[in-house]
């Protein structure tokens, strides 16, 4: 008399193997995305110091640079830029509108500083009433997609202001508006002498 | 007669000419866009300035602007597909309140809906196993039982009297017997 073995199988429980795995790879890879994330938004503000990245500007028609549309920052090299951020909507930049514009014309002739007007999240038509009532005559142009703004990663507000010397290193930010002519001279006349 | 004709002719194309007139007008004038017609395209957009302030709603100078920027390419006849990308170029893809679906982007529609189907797969195969665990508080495998000896019969035990398995075991050794 001969017995079989019984086997008794128990029912199969739990996700299978494959499906684990997939999981993990799922969970992993999107812990890897939001990491890439936080550390791009966790980017260093620029500092004095910091060679700033190239971007580039395109110009509103009537501001162009040597008749110009588009300007490089990498083609500014050897140049002081004065990189102003402004808005028509913003009250504080009104007060140093006049001042950037006397400032310019003091060093325009001369060809070895350049000013750069960034407006930001603003609309055509403010922004031209707003040049043309401050009669400015450097170049300006929007930030286009806010990506000039999110270079320097700037969201305090505006106005601000980046001076950079003829290497392209950040050399003075300003955070507000200046107050005076004199004030916004005293910041490039020594990089001009090298200092 | 032909005096009559000549006095009532000028007459009749002046009054033709004044009826038409307000037609005219009305046909060439372009209807002003409405708030509503405005808010329904500001409230998919965000001014980057005022975060997490739908534009409809939101009250600073710059967000005015880029509504009445909105009611202005309205007026122009543009759609609003047209007027979402005019703010998309000019401001960046940050500025809707959906990311486009591209790229990367979809992972924002893909991610959750999988997550809760997921989820709900999960919670659905632990109710079954609780469900069956209630039903059988001890299966084969927790008993030990070795080839050749009597199992443990229901009867007098008082703790397997539900269990189906050893019940079908003890049935399955009768008949081999």
């Amino acid at each position: 008399m001969s017995q079989e073995p019984i086997t008794a199988s128990a029912p199969k429980r739990g996700v299978p193997l494959w499906v684990q795995i997939l999981v993990w790879i799922g969970l992993l890879g999107l812990l890897g995305l939001l990491a890439a994330g936080l550390l791009k938004a966790k980017n260093p503000i620029l500092g004095v110091g910091s060679m700033v990245p190239d971007f580039t500007l395109t110009l509103f028609s009537g501001y162009e640079f040597n008749g110009v549309s588009e300007v490089k920052l990498s083609d500014l090299s050897g140049k002081i830029v004065v990189i102003n951020f402004w808005a028509s909507w913003c009250q504080p930049c009104r007060t140093e509108a006049a001042d950037l514009e006397t400032a310019w014309q003091s060093y325009e002739k001369a060809g070895r500083v350049i000013f750069l007007g960034v407006d930001y999240v603003d609309t055509e038509p403010e922004a031209r009433a707003y040049m043309s009532d401050f009669n400015l005559s450097y170049p300006n142009g929007p930030d286009m997609g806010t990506r000039i703004s999110q270079i320097f990663n700037r969201n305090l507000g505006v106005p601000e202001t980046y001076v950079l010397d003829q290497q392209g290193v950040l050399r003075f930010i300003q955070i507000g508006p200046f107050q005076s002519v004199p004030e916004i001279q005293a910041i490039i006349d020594p990089l001009l002498m090298g200092r | 007669m032909k005096v009559k004709n000549i006095i009532l002719l000028p007459l009749f194309l002046l009054l033709f000419g004044v009826a038409f007139i307000p037609v005219v007008a009305v046909s060439a004038q372009q209807p002003t866009p409405s708030d509503d017609e405005v808010n329904a395209i500001a409230r998919q957009l965000y001014c980057p300035v005022c975060e997490n302030t739908p534009l409809d709603v939101c009250p600073t100078t710059a967000c005015h602007q880029w509504r009445e920027l909105i009611r202005q390419m309205l007026a122009e006849g543009k759609s609003e597909a047209d007027i979402k990308q005019y703010f998309v170029d000019y401001y960046g893809a940050r500025v809707l309140s959906e990311p486009p679906r591209t790229g990367i982007n979809w992972l924002v529609y893909v991610v959750p809906p999988v997550a809760f189907l997921a989820g709900a797969y999960l919670l659905f195969r632990a109710f079954q196993t609780w469900k069956r665990l209630s039903k059988e508080p001890f299966t084969g495998a927790d008993r030990s039982s070795s080839p050749g000896t009597e199992p443990e019969t229901a009867k007098g035990s008082g703790i397997v009297e539900d269990d189906a398995y050893v019940a079908r075991l003890e049935e399955e050794l009768k008949k081999r017997k």
